[in-house]
Parts: structure tokens; C-alpha cells; sequence
């Protein structure tokens, strides 16, 4: 198959960017969407031009690192799935496709369609964690936890940490990202000693790390390619009132 | 070269006591004086570096990825083991040591894989204190499941992201350090260099990855916890940025390797469609709990899978090894796979596949039980193929996946380098010639969160912290070097693309040295890695500048040193004349096709040492030497 694709150029963070055209020709529709890019990059390096910058690593829809808009949808057109998963045969002989990176001011564009994540980190810095050294615990079993707890708790631990949820957002909230953070350690006994002092570290974070406010789109939601419930939003809502609360008391 | 493992004295189950009981200690008030420098993120590293900060040193930790959380570690799928016999089948410490060494075909060393497996149970309560999400029982004890090599149920997992769960909790433990100031944290900041000064350890050099900037780092001792060197083969199941650049420069340094021809080919992965595609999908291994793997009796046959009627499917596992079945290791596994292959008996248009099939598990268990088990496996393999596993078997083929070689470690994990300790994959410690399934993540968390935290004070508390500082001429030359190398890189300007010649060489790999190795194809294989590797240095195309990210210079960095990393493994080959786990020459096979170890001539670790540009390496040997089990015979029958 062939393609068009507008890909977002820019040189570093300082300059500007702007879309520039190619024409992706005989594109094998097994080839998945990071492969088809591969081949972009080999005949623009053949003519001696720069490649196009983006992040990958596992290409299994595990690391979190791949991190495309495509067609101004984070991760392209596929629910539940990574860029790095999606497959050429979701798209049609003689597309026209737009590639950009994330938007959001908390990520900065470094080159290209790579971007810098590392507010993700520092939220985690401020609270997204069991305080426990290693050494110190018990033997697993004496902490017993139900299946339904323990599934749902695995739900919101499934983030991968990409930052689509971000992009996704019409005002680049990380509110789901840091829900599912929260909401993973509350459900659990070994993350309740901690939870009023994580949630109000974590949001606060959040909030000095140029992150937009939610205003409940659920663009998010859709997007995640996880699939992570914006009903984890609500869990955090809670914990976050009733620890404020708590806090002033 | 000398290799002396430091082995405790006495009874196997008191080796490990005794070590921590006779070892220095640095004083608390003194740890924070002394600067560790640990490369990697994975779970090994991140758990190192965690642990060693919260005992009171000062840390520094170096990934190239964006994120700590996105080492590759984040990728494994089915479990982790542990001795706790919790489903009371018959675990002990015992059955968990003696399981892997055999898994590695009596080709590790005995106090290590005990230790491994004293070791083991604790990694699980860390795990779980941590919040790791591991699945559970209805009554919210924790639950277990099989995996190969073994006829317990010893594995822990979280669905089918066992890996994830483990790395964040790994992560986090090593984001609160950060939190604290205890660690320092440099992403996206590459290795390219270790720096040794009056025949230590001291420091790093270091490319940024956004700005180019070459520097370094120094410290009182340097881990190495860099991962596996799978990709030398291009296709594998690693991350796209997985390589041997840190450990093979260390070697360039003085370090020794050991065994880099144990190289794991794992039995079910997605076969290769196309020569556009740039990795290898696992279905994790687990999946052979409840699937059974197959192919056609009849040669050539171009039927679909629902049309071959039961009489005419050969479940091959199930009829060569009746008592592990489906659940056989994994070098045994692949090769019967090769072999029905070889034989013209191979699924899919080029006849490179068997079947994994679900549809007895359906039928006995219902869809949903299986989806629970499996499902984002089975969802994976859909999205990849455009098929679906619920209604006709996988399709499967082996892949490379795992690489038990590596740095030569003793047991506090030291390197023949002094101060420079290595973990996890990029290590040789525990697997001998076959890793069994989901050992990989225990060892990496023993040794991070368990040995090295005990054994590195031995080291540190025979030197005077922070002798060394990066004003050290040492580190300028290395600096220089590096920079020159770069500069090479950008300025041949020739008409090939690093990813062309990376293709080239995997392929070699593959068809000399990959699941079966001859004499003929391994000194086909020595004749024609140099020939790629000098046009390399002659021919590469590497885009843009220095000053940049450039993801075109990563590569070109890590394949050259794959290029010359692979000769070492063909040589490391071809000397290695008997079959042994993963090792598998032609010459040295059963009258059934099985692997035949030589114990006479190879009861030994080979361990390499570097001799200078253009010169033949030399091999030295540590014998293993087995006082608590019998060699034997390894039988899955
Ligand atoms: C698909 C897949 C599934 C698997 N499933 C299982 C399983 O179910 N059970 C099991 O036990 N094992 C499994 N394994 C094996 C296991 O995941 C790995 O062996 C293990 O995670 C390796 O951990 P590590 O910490 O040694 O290295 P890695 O996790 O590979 O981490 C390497 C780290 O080193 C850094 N690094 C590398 N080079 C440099 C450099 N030059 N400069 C700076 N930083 C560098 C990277 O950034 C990264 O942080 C699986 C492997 C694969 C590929
Ligand atoms: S490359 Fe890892 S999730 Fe896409």
C-alpha cells in the first residue's frame, strides 16, 4: 500500500516545528505502524536526510515509551492499543496520515515526535509508592487480599505510565495517570498507612507540574491504551476530599 | 587472568550465612561518603539501587530510556518462582536449587543456584509488601501456577504482566530514594565506557542522549546491571534497545566473560511474517499450562488446523517427554519444534511454525476461565496476526529470548574487575546453560535486593571513599576515546544503514549459531563476522550530528559492538565441543537427537579474556565442581 504522512519535525526544544510531507510507498499492511516508520527512516537516511526522532522500546504495548498522535488521536484509531501494536492494515491504500507528538505543556517536545515525560516520575517521586525497605516484610500470605480486591486493584496498576491520557486531554490534565497511581495503592492493605499523605502529595504535585485541571471529558478514558477506567477518577476524588478533610482537622 | 569464586566454606545451606557473617561491614555513619554508581534500571538495578540508598549510600543510577520504568523487565510476561511451597505439592529450597540446576544441564555453580533459591521466598514477601497486585485466590491467599521444568507449582504472577508489576514496585522503591535525595537519577543517558583506575573500577563515561555531551561519573564501585545481549541475533523478543554495549566495553576493560554461547531460544513466540519486521513476539510460556503444542503427522501439509482430524496431529512434547508433557524446557522444546519443522512437518506458508492449541482447555474449563488466565496473551496474538486464538490454535515458532552468558562474577557478584559488580541478565551466575521459565526475575531481584546490598560493604569497607574524582586523567582519556569513536561513526558517510548491517550479522547468528551449531557453520560464521564488521567501518551511513538526539548514533553504537561481540560468541561456540542446555551442536547428539554433554572435558565455565585489538582472545576455564548433586543424564521423559 501507499501513504502520505505529515509528520511533526522539530530540531530541539528551542526551535519551532512544523509538519513536513512524505510519501510511505509500498507499505506491507502486516507491517505495524512503528515498522512502516522503520522503513520511512531507512530510505530518508539512504538520501542522506535526518530521520524522524521517535520513542519505542519493547514494541509490545508494555513499556510505555511509544507515544504518537495520529490523526490528532494519541496511539491512532485503535481503542485499547499502542502505537507500537497498531497494524498497517487498520489503514487504507492512499491514506493521508498526520503524525504528531504529544501535546501538553508538562511535556516538551525534544526532537521531533519525542517528548519529555518526566513530571510522570516526580509525581511518582511525591507519594506514588509503599514506604517499606527491603528487609522488613512479612511472609506474603498473612496479608490476605480478596480476588475482586485484588483484580481491581491489578486494573489500575496496568498503566504503563505513556502519557496518552495526557495528549488526550483538552486541558493535558494527568488526572487519570495519577488516579490509577492512587487508586492501585488505597485498594490494597499494604497502601492504606500512607494513603491520606499520598493522594495530597500526588495531586499537589500534579498541579505544580503545569498539568490542566479535569473537567471530566473522559477523553482520557478513551484513549488509555490499557483501557483504565476514569471511574478510578472518582476513587481518587474520594480519597483526596476525605484526606483534606482529615488534613485540616 | 585469575578466577577464584570465593566460595564459602562448608555445607551448602550455610554457605550464604557464613558469607554475610565473615563479611566487612561500613559503618552507618560512614555509607553516605560512599558514591556506587549503578547502570540499569531493570529489575535488577532498580532494586539494587533502592536498597543500597536506603542502607545509607550515596547512589547513582543511569538507564537510557526515558523513564526508569521502561527497562526492559517491564516486558515479562508469566512469573516469578519461589520456594515457598504454599499449594504443599513437595517444594522445598531443595527442589527449587536442584530443578535449576538441572534446567541448566549441570552447567552452574551449585552455592550460587542455592543461594538462589534460599533467597527466593523473601523476594516474594518484598514483592507483595511493596503493593505488587500478584493474582490471588478466592479466599485472597496467593495463587500459583506451573512453568516449565518443574512438577510443582511455584510460579507467582499478576495475569500476565508479571514483569510490569515487579518493575514498578521496584521503580517506586527507587523513585522515593530519588524523592529523598539518596539517588540520583540520569535517564536517557548511555554507558559507553567504564573507567578503571590503578586496575579498579572507578567510574563511567556517559553520552546524553538529548544534548550529546560525552562525560563521566565517578564512584567507589560501578554496577553493571545492563540486561541480556539477545539482540546480537537482530530478531529476538528483547526490547529494541537492549544490548551489550555496557558489558562489552567492561570486557574491553579487563572484565571476563563468561559463556556468552548460552543463548536461550524460547519454544513459543509469533513466527516471523516479513523482512521488514524489526522484533520477535513472545506468548509467554505459561500458556503451555493449559495449551498443547502440535504439528501435523503428514509432511507438506497445507490444511488448516480445524481440517486435521486428531488421528493425524503428532503432539510431539506430549509424546517424546510424557512426564513433563507440554511443559518441557525450553531448549528441549525448541528443538522438537526445529524438528518437526526440519522434517517438512512445519504450519504456515513457509512452514516455520507448530501448532499451540486451546480448544481442549476450552472445552474443559469454558472460554472464560481461559480468558482470565490468558487474555491480553491471546489479545496480543490477535492484534499481531489478525487471528483468532479462540478459535484456531496459535501458531508458533522458536525465537531468541534470553542469554544466560555474560560477565564472570563471583559469589558477592564482583567481576574479575575489582569494584565492578554485575546483576542479572548481564551476569552468568545462575542458569548454566538453560534458564527454566520465570528464574530470570528472581535472580534479578535476589541479586538486587538481597546479594549485592550484603556483599558490596566487603568491598567498600577496604577503601577510603571518594579517593577517586572525575579529575582523574583516567577519565579524560576515556572521555577522548569516546568522542573519537563518535566522531568515526558520523564521518564515514557510506551507503549502508546501521539497521541493514544489524540484519545481516542476526542473520549469520541465526543460521550458524542458533538452535543448531556445527563445526562447518560456526567457522562460516568466524570467517564472515569480520568481513561485515570491516565494511562496516568502511560503508555505514549514520545521519545527523553529536550535538542532538540521534537515535541513528545510538544504533550505530550498539551494533558495532554487537559485530564484534558476536565473534566471541561463535568462538565461545565452536570451542565448546559437546551439547549442553541451549548449546546444541550437531556433532554431539544422543541416537534419539537429545543434547550430549561432555562432563569430562566441559564440566567448566569459560571465561574469555580480552586481548587487544585484532587479537584471538584467551579462554580460561572454572571448573564447576558438583558435591551435592549427581551429574546426570537430564531427562524429561
Ligand atoms: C518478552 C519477555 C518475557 C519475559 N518473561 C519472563 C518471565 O515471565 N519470567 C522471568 O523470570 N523472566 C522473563 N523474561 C526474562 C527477564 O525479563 C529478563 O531476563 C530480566 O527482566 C532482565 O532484567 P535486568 O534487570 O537484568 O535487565 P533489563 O530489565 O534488561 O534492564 C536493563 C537496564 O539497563 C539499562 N541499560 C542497558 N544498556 C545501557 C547502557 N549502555 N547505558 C545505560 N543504561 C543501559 C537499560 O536502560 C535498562 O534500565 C522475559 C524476557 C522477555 C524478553
Ligand atoms: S514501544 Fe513499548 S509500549 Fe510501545
Amino acid at each position: 500500500m501507499n501513504l502520505v504522512l505529515h509528520v511533526w519535525r522539530q530540531k530541539n526544544n528551542s526551535e519551532k516545528g512544523k509538519m513536513v510531507r512524505y510519501e510511505a510507498q509500498d507499505i506491507n499492511p502486516h507491517m505495524s505502524f512503528l515498522e512502516m516508520l522503520d522503513v520511512v527512516n531507512e530510505r530518508l537516511i539512504q538520501k542522506g536526510e535526518d530521520p524522524v526522532a521517535f520513542d519505542h522500546d519493547c514494541r509490545e504495548g508494555i513499556c510505555g515509551a511509544c507515544s504518537l498522535t495520529i490523526n490528532g488521536r494519541p496511539h491512532g484509531p485503535e481503542r485499547g492499543t499502542t502505537v507500537c501494536q497498531l497494524h498497517m492494515r487498520h489503514f487504507k491504500d492512499g491514506e493521508e496520515i498526520y503524525i504528531e507528538p504529544w501535546r501538553a505543556k508538562a511535556f516538551p517536545v525534544i526532537k521531533d515526535l519525542v517528548v519529555a515525560r518526566q513530571a510522570f516520575d516526580r509525581i511518582i517521586q511525591s507519594g506514588g509508592f509503599v514506604s517499606v525497605k527491603t528487609g522488613s516484610a512479612q511472609d506474603a500470605n498473612t496479608i490476605l487480599i480478596g480476588k475482586d480486591t485484588a483484580d481491581k486493584a491489578m486494573d489500575a496498576a496496568a498503566c504503563i505510565g505513556c502519557g496518552a491520557c495526557v495528549a488526550a486531554c483538552p486541558n493535558a490534565s494527568a488526572m487519570l495517570f495519577v488516579a490509577a497511581k492512587v487508586s492501585h495503592l488505597a485498594l490494597m492493605p499494604q497502601g492504606q498507612v500512607e494513603k491520606q499523605k499520598r493522594v495530597l502529595n500526588m495531586v499537589r504535585t500534579m498541579d505544580n507540574e503545569n498539568f490542566g485541571n479535569c473537567t471530566n471529558h473522559y477523553e482520557c478514558e478513551a484513549a488509555c491504551p490499557k483501557e483504565i477506567s476514569v471511574d478510578f477518577i472518582a476513587q481518587m476524588n474520594r480519597e483526596y476530599l476525605h484526606a483534606s478533610i482529615n488534613e485540616k482537622r | 587472568m585469575k578466577l577464584d569464586a570465593r566460595i564459602p566454606a562448608g555445607p551448602l545451606a550455610e554457605k550464604w550465612d557464613k558469607r554475610r557473617f565473615d563479611a566487612k561491614l561500613v559503618n552507618p555513619a560512614n555509607k553516605r561518603k560512599y558514591k556506587i554508581i549503578v547502570v540499569g534500571t531493570g529489575l535488577a538495578g532498580a532494586s539494587a539501587a533502592a536498597t543500597l540508598a536506603e542502607q545509607g549510600f550515596a547512589v547513582e543510577s543511569f538507564c537510557y530510556q526515558d523513564s526508569p520504568r521502561r527497562a526492559h523487565s517491564i516486558a515479562a510476561q508469566g512469573g516469578i518462582n519461589a520456594a515457598k511451597n504454599y499449594p504443599n505439592d513437595g517444594d522445598s529450597v531443595q527442589r527449587l536449587f536442584y530443578d535449576t540446576v538441572k534446567g541448566g544441564d549441570f552447567r552452574s555453580r551449585e552455592a550460587n543456584v542455592y543461594r538462589l533459591a534460599q533467597i527466593s521466598s523473601s523476594i516474594i514477601d518484598q514483592c507483595v509488601a511493596q503493593g505488587v497486585p500478584f493474582a490471588r485466590e478466592y479466599a485472597g491467599y496467593l495463587d500459583n501456577r506451573s512453568f516449565g521444568g518443574a512438577q510443582v507449582s511455584r510460579t507467582f504472577y499478576a495475569r500476565g504482566q508479571t514483569g510490569q508489576q515487579l518493575l514498578l514496585g521496584a521503580y517506586q522503591a527507587l523513585e522515593r530514594q530519588i524523592g529523598l535525595g539518596t539517588v540520583k537519577m540520569f535517564p536517557r543517558t548511555e554507558m559507553l565506557d567504564l573507567v578503571l583506575v590503578d586496575g579498579a573500577a572507578k567510574g563511567i563515561t556517559v553520552r546524553d542522549m538529548v544534548t550529546g555531551q560525552i562525560s563521566s561519573y565517578a564512584g567507589d564501585a560501578v554496577v553493571l546491571a545492563t540486561g541480556g545481549y539477545g539482540n546480537v541475533f537482530y530478531l529476538s523478543t528483547n526490547a529494541k534497545g537492549c544490548n551489550a554495549t555496557a558489558i562489552w566495553r567492561a570486557y574491553k576493560k579487563g572484565a571476563g566473560f563468561a559463556n556468552p554461547c548460552y543463548t536461550q531460544i524460547h519454544p513459543t513466540c509469533i513466527p516471523v511474517s516479513g523482512d521488514y519486521q524489526s522484533k520477535l513476539t513472545l506468548m509467554s510460556e505459561s500458556l503451555r499450562n493449559d495449551g498443547r503444542v502440535w504439528a501435523s503427522k503428514l509432511k507438506n501439509d497445507k490444511r488448516p488446523p480445524e481440517a486435521i482430524p486428531e488421528a493425524e496431529r503428532d503432539y510431539f512434547l506430549e509424546r517424546k517427554y510424557p512426564s513433563y508433557g507440554n511443559l518441557a524446557p525450553r531448549d528441549i522444546s525448541s528443538r522438537a519444534a526445529k524438528e518437526a519443522c526440519d522434517d517438512g512437518r512445519g504450519a504456515g506458508e513457509a512452514g516455520l511454525g507448530v501448532y499451540l492449541d486451546f480448544a481442549d482447555a476450552i472445552k474443559r474449563l469454558g472460554e472464560k476461565t481461559i480468558r482470565e488466565k490468558y487474555g491480553n496473551l491471546f489479545h496480543m496474538y490477535a492484534k499481531i496476526t489478525g487471528e483468532d486464538p479462540y478459535k484456531s490454535p496459535m501458531r508458533i515458532y522458536p525465537a531468541v529470548h534470553y542469554t544466560m552468558g555474560g560477565l564472570w562474577v563471583d559469589y558477592d557478584l564482583m567481576s574479575t574487575v575489582p569494584g565492578l559488580f554485575v546483576l542479572g541478565e548481564a551476569n552468568f551466575s545462575d542458569h548454566g546453560a538453560n534458564r527454566l521459565g520465570a528464574s530470570a526475575l528472581m535472580q534479578g531481584l535476589a541479586d538486587g535486593y538481597f546479594i549485592l546490598p550484603a556483599t558490596i560493604a566487603d568491598y567498600l569497607a577496604r577503601l577510603k571513599p571518594g579517593a577517586v574524582k572525575t579529575d582523574h586523567a583516567e577519565f579524560r582519556k576515556a572521555e577522548t576515546q569516546t568522542g573519537d569513536l563518535v566522531k568515526k561513526m558520523l564521518s564515514i558517510n557510506g551507503k549502508r544503514t546501521v539497521d541493514d548491517f544489524h540484519r545481516e550479522l542476526g542473520k549469520i547468528m541465526w543460521n550458524d549459531c542458533g538452535m543448531a551449531r556445527s563445526e562447518a557453520s560456526l567457522k562460516h560464521a568466524l570467517q564472515k563476522i569480520p568481513e561485515i564488521r570491516a565494511e562496516f567501518w568502511k560503508n555505514v551511513k549514520v545521519a545527523g550530528a553529536n550535538e542532538e538526539l540521534n537515535q541513528s548514533l545510538e544504533k550505530a553504537g550498539r551494533v558495532a559492538d554487537f559485530l564484534e561481540f558476536g565473534e566471541l560468541l561463535v568462538r565461545d561456540a565452536l570451542e565448546r565441543r559437546e551439547s549442553c542446555g541451549g548449546h546444541f551442536r550437531v556433532e554431539y547428539q544422543t541416537e534419539e537427537g537429545e543434547a550430549r554433554r561432555d562432563d569430562e572435558n566441559f564440566c567448566h565455565s569459560a571465561v574469555w579474556e580480552y586481548q587487544g585489538e585484532g587479537k584471538t582472545p584467551v579462554r580460561h576455564q572454572e571448573p564447576l565442581i558438583y558435591e551435592n548433586v549427581h551429574l546426570a543424564a537430564r531427562s524429561y521423559k
